[in-house]
């Protein structure tokens, strides 16, 4: 009787609005989709070996300022002004072209004194103001040679202590298998996140490497679910080979894993475009972290799994939810 | 059946009553204001403000309010620019006795205030402004110790009579060496009773001499870098203070860095200058047994109990070692102009201890020449064995040499100074006191107020517009339920908001980039939910089965999923500094709240429409 009550409310449309009722092999794409995981990484890799990461001030050390002029300023006049007084800079169009982004760089040891290298911003105002008096000063920003260093080495450690908590995490919960598994797409979506600010040569700054940390929680977020429907399934599903489970769950957590995706990339893309150019960069790290989390998820987890082996056996006694862990905020 | 507990209804109400509340003074923006306080925190007359009240109307800077809050004034203005001209008008009528600050006053009506409810507490990169990391140069501070240790030896040593051949430091060792063993026990007797543990002695004995080593232990060597932290930091606040900042954040950050953020500073020059300056005075008799300057110049043979100095023009002077009075003394000081001369001059008022000392000093040298020595140490940084290292370079300039007319007491007045503006910078430092130990600024950020204003409007753009969007694609595919989703998503923000402010975190432009991250990810729990009912129906489940199956089974793929992402969140959280970790907190608060929304939210709403009956079709 519950069966009729459901065929008549539902359409197959609205009970399976993703796949339209069939199931897709998803699976059969796995060496193909293999191939292409590796080659991503590796061009990644390569990329980062070969033409390194853009890294912005907070990295690098170095001064950053952006000044807004009452006119259209042509980055080149301001280039050879700053030039002409001793000064190497770096000068673009910052959003507008009345607003220029002017990089200094750190000031080699021994060069100058710590005072003056703090001062420096002050003194470059000085020479552009002497030229257009209207110029404002928007921002500076300024980092010590020594706190760059520190930045990024607490960024790597931060992306390190990130991966191995949610390891230690994901292991606890599911079977290790999943964790390395889990592991495994995370490490992989940072790769790509970082290769390709590599490959485009857009600017890596703090705001990016905390992109990336929130792509290591959203990644995993979608390749949890996926896993909680597979051990699930696992379970549930005592005739089905792995390869079979893999497929059926991909199939039933499709339609969440694309909503969810799409209204997050809605919300990142509307802050790509309407937020401030400041957080431009970060914006776009979520948006390509979500597009090769979703990929990740389906093709390099689940295919992991498989690869290593998952069986029934593996998942079975069931573990039981454990009640504590469920309180962990 | 499908019921849902009275309990998580009221719960619900309750908290979104509470978080309309405390979200609500977020609604209001804030006024830009002017906030008077006087220098030694005495309350303020009412009288004062009346007539700075018709000052402001006499220069047709019209205002929109005025408090007066026992030691607090607060004049609120319409826009930045009437802000900034009476800000001015007001330190010239007042003067210098009175602190006058601009302030992003918040303009939260008084029934919400009597409730505590705050607005959020903007980051610089909202509100503009400026943000240092400074570091304490705690070599300099060993340095200094050691310095006064040796003094401290000769001056105990003398008291009590004890003969001693002399003083000397290497490197971390300070050796005293005496003429027999007799004198040295005497010696040890004296110097051990005057400190405790702080130093560790120890008895050597080479050739001809006998010694005494003095090591610092190391206890003490952390001790007296943690003094020299805490005396900068109490200094800089007074400085801050005299520069006019308010809310100004100075808080030590690890062992030997001090952050310093001062909201809504534009002329981040005089502040760098202000901070890290270490322009002292220092008093000294000119030497007067006829040694001539020039020539021991050239010689370099500077004869003994003998220093030599130059003046501003650059003449050679010999001045006596012996130091009558440092900037450490002085407990007031004002710039001003002479009545005779019309030169720039600093006035200077001396603490009890000082006062008598220079009463003493100037007393015995009536009709000598004293010479006025303004100090400024600056750091050079030098690449040795490729490490870096800041080597203090003692910028000495003696500014002023005059004959002691008479005996001096605790007030009098310098000058030589170049300008009004060095008069009047060297008077606040003398004022706010010195550094204990030089700091350089190893970071800054500024944001002008028209970026942080600008911030506000794109990220506030950005979460609506994601907001909006989100709202009609949930609507449009889960229709009703998509509804019920959006509500939960409207609480969820308020919820974020309110908790933003009632803790009072700072709001970031990152932070508002978390949020915006959240309004996306939140649904993502209601996403989970209404796959697994629609599942269950396909499954032939009825529809009260359905939706109870729904919430419970989504409900440890949710918990599985949002944790992943906390412990992201609390990475950052570690590790980010400054608006990163703003990003951190919404996003952590962002995930928490939505996961109380999203599930115990939208399940009352279902609840409501479908709960208790029979129903034959979900609009899902």
């Amino acid at each position: 009787m519950t069966e009729q009550t459901n065929e008549s409310t539902l359409t197959l449309e609205q009970m399976a609005p993703v796949t339209g009722g069939r199931l897709i092999d998803f699976m059969r794409l796995r060496h193909i989709a293999l191939a292409l995981t590796i080659v991503l990484t590796l061009a990644s890799l390569a990329s980062i070996a070969i033409r390194g990461l853009n890294l912005g001030v907070d990295f690098t050390g170095g001064t950053v300022m952006e000044v807004t002029y009452p006119d259209s300023k042509n980055p080149d006049i301001v280039r050879e002004l700053l030039k002409n007084n001793g000064y190497e800079a770096v000068v673009q169009h910052f959003g507008s072209s009345r607003e220029l982004l002017i990089r200094l760089p750190p000031p080699e040891a021994g060069d100058d004194s710590a005072e003056a290298k703090a001062a420096l911003s002050n003194k470059v105002l000085g020479i552009l103001q002497a030229e257009t008096a209207e110029a404002r000063l928007n921002r500076v920003e300024f980092v010590g040679p020594q706190v760059g260093e520190e930045l990024r080495e607490q960024g790597g450690l931060a992306i390190l202590l990130a991966l191995g908590g949610i390891l230690i995490y994901v292991a606890l919960r599911f079977e290790y298998r999943f964790a390395v598994g889990a592991v495994v797409a995370t490490i992989h979506d940072v790769i790509v996140v970082v290769g390709f600010f590599s490959f485009t040569h857009i600017e890596f700054d703090l705001t990016v490497l905390a992109a990336v940390l929130a792509v290591i929680g959203y990644s995993l977020n979608d390749t949890i679910v996926v896993f909680d429907r597979e051990r699930e399934n696992f379970r549930l599903m005592r005739t089905e080979t792995p390869y079979e489970v893999m497929n059926i769950s991909i199939n039933q957590t499709l339609s969440r894993t694309l909503m969810t995706s799409f209204t997050t990339l809605i919300v990142v893309t509307a802050l790509y475009v309407f937020g401030s150019e400041v957080i431009s960069g970060f914006a776009l790290a979520l948006i390509i972290g979500i597009l090769i989390g979703t990929y990740s998820s389906i093709y390099v987890a689940s295919n992991l799994l498989l690869m290593m082996g998952i069986t029934k056996e593996a998942l079975i006694p069931p573990p039981k939810d454990n009640a504590e862990l469920d309180a962990i905020p | 059946m499908n019921r849902y507990p009275l309990w998580k209804y009221l719960l619900l109400i309750v908290t979104l009553i509470v978080g309309l509340i405390y979200a609500l003074p977020n609604l209001y923006p804030s006024d830009p204001s002017v906030q008077i306080s006087q220098r030694q925190g005495n309350d303020l007359e009412p009288a004062l403000m009346q007539s700075l009240e018709k000052t402001l109307n006499e220069h047709q800077l019209g205002f929109k309010s005025s408090e007066l809050n026992g030691p607090n004034a607060l004049i609120r203005f319409d826009d930045t620019e009437t802000q900034l001209e009476a800000s001015d008008l007001i330190r010239e009528t007042l003067g210098r006795e009175y602190v006058v600050a601009l302030n992003l006053a918040p303009a939260t009506p008084a029934w919400l205030q009597a409730l505590n409810a705050q607005p959020m507490y903007l980051g610089l990169d909202l509100r503009g402004g400026v943000h240092f990391l400074m570091e304490v140069d705690m070599d300099a501070a060993k340095e200094k110790a050691f310095e006064r240790y040796e003094d401290e030896f000769r001056d105990y040593l003398r008291n009590d009579k004890v003969e001693y051949l002399g003083v000397a430091r290497d490197g971390e060792i300070l050796t005293i060496k005496f003429k027999d063993a007799e004198q040295r026990s005497a010696g040890l007797k004296t110097l051990s009773s005057k400190y405790f543990n702080e130093l560790q002695w120890q008895e050597q004995d080479p050739a001809e001499t006998y010694d005494l080593t003095a090591t610092i232990a190391p206890e003490q060597l952390q001790n007296i870098q943690k003094l020299a932290l805490q005396q900068n930091i109490t200094t800089l606040r007074k400085r801050v203070n005299e520069l006019g900042v308010a809310e100004p954040v100075i808080q030590q950050q690890g062992l030997n860095r001090i952050v310093v953020q001062l909201p809504g500073v534009q002329d981040t020059a005089r502040a760098k200058e202000i901070l890290g300056a270490t322009a002292t005075l220092e008093f000294r008799m000119v030497d007067d047994t006829g040694n001539d300057p020039v020539s021991a110049e050239q010689s370099k043979r500077i004869p003994l109990g003998t220093q030599l100095f130059h003046e501003s023009n650059g003449n050679p002077i010999l001045l006596k070692r012996r130091v009558m009075l440092t900037g450490d003394y002085i407990t007031d000081a004002s710039s001003g102009f002479g009545n005779d001369t019309g030169a720039p001059e600093v006035n200077i008022v001396l603490n009890g201890k000082g006062g008598e000392r220079f009463r003493q000093a100037t007393g015995t040298n009536v009709g000598k020449l004293m010479a006025v020595i303004y100090i400024e140490t600056t750091y050079d940084e030098q690449e040795v064995k490729g490490e870096k290292v800041r080597k203090p370079v003692k910028h000495q300039e003696v500014i002023n040499v005059a004959r002691i007319q008479d005996e001096l007491g605790s007030r009098f007045r310098i000058t030589g100074l170049d300008s009004p503006k060095e008069a009047r910078d060297l008077a606040l430092l003398l004022r706010a006191g010195a550094l204990a130990a030089p700091l350089y600024i190893v970071e800054e950020r500024t944001i002008g107020p028209n970026l942080g204003q600008a911030n506000i409007d794109s990220g506030f753009k950005s979460i609506l517009i994601g907001f909006v969007l989100v709202m009609v694609f949930m609507l449009i595919y889960y229709r009703l339920f998509g509804l019920f989703a959006n509500l939960a998503l409207t609480m969820n923000v308020v919820i974020i908001f309110a908790v933003m402010s009632m803790l009072q975190f700072t709001l970031t432009l990152p932070g508002m980039a978390g949020i915006v991250l959240t309004i996306g990810m939140a649904v993502d729990a209601n996403v989970l939910i209404y796959e697994r009912i629609k599942e269950e129906l396909r499954n032939g489940a009825p529809v009260q089965t359905a939706i109870n199956r729904g919430y419970d089974q989504a409900f440890s793929t949710i918990m599985d999923a949002n944790v992943t992402t906390l412990i992201a969140a609390l990475v950052l959280f570690m590790f980010g500094t400054g608006p990163i970790k703003g990003f951190a907190i919404t996003l952590a608060i962002g995930i928490a709240t939505s996961m109380f929304t999203a599930i115990v939210g939208s399940r009352a709403l279902v609840n409501l429409a479908y709960g208790g009956r029979k129903v034959e079709k979900l609009s899902i």
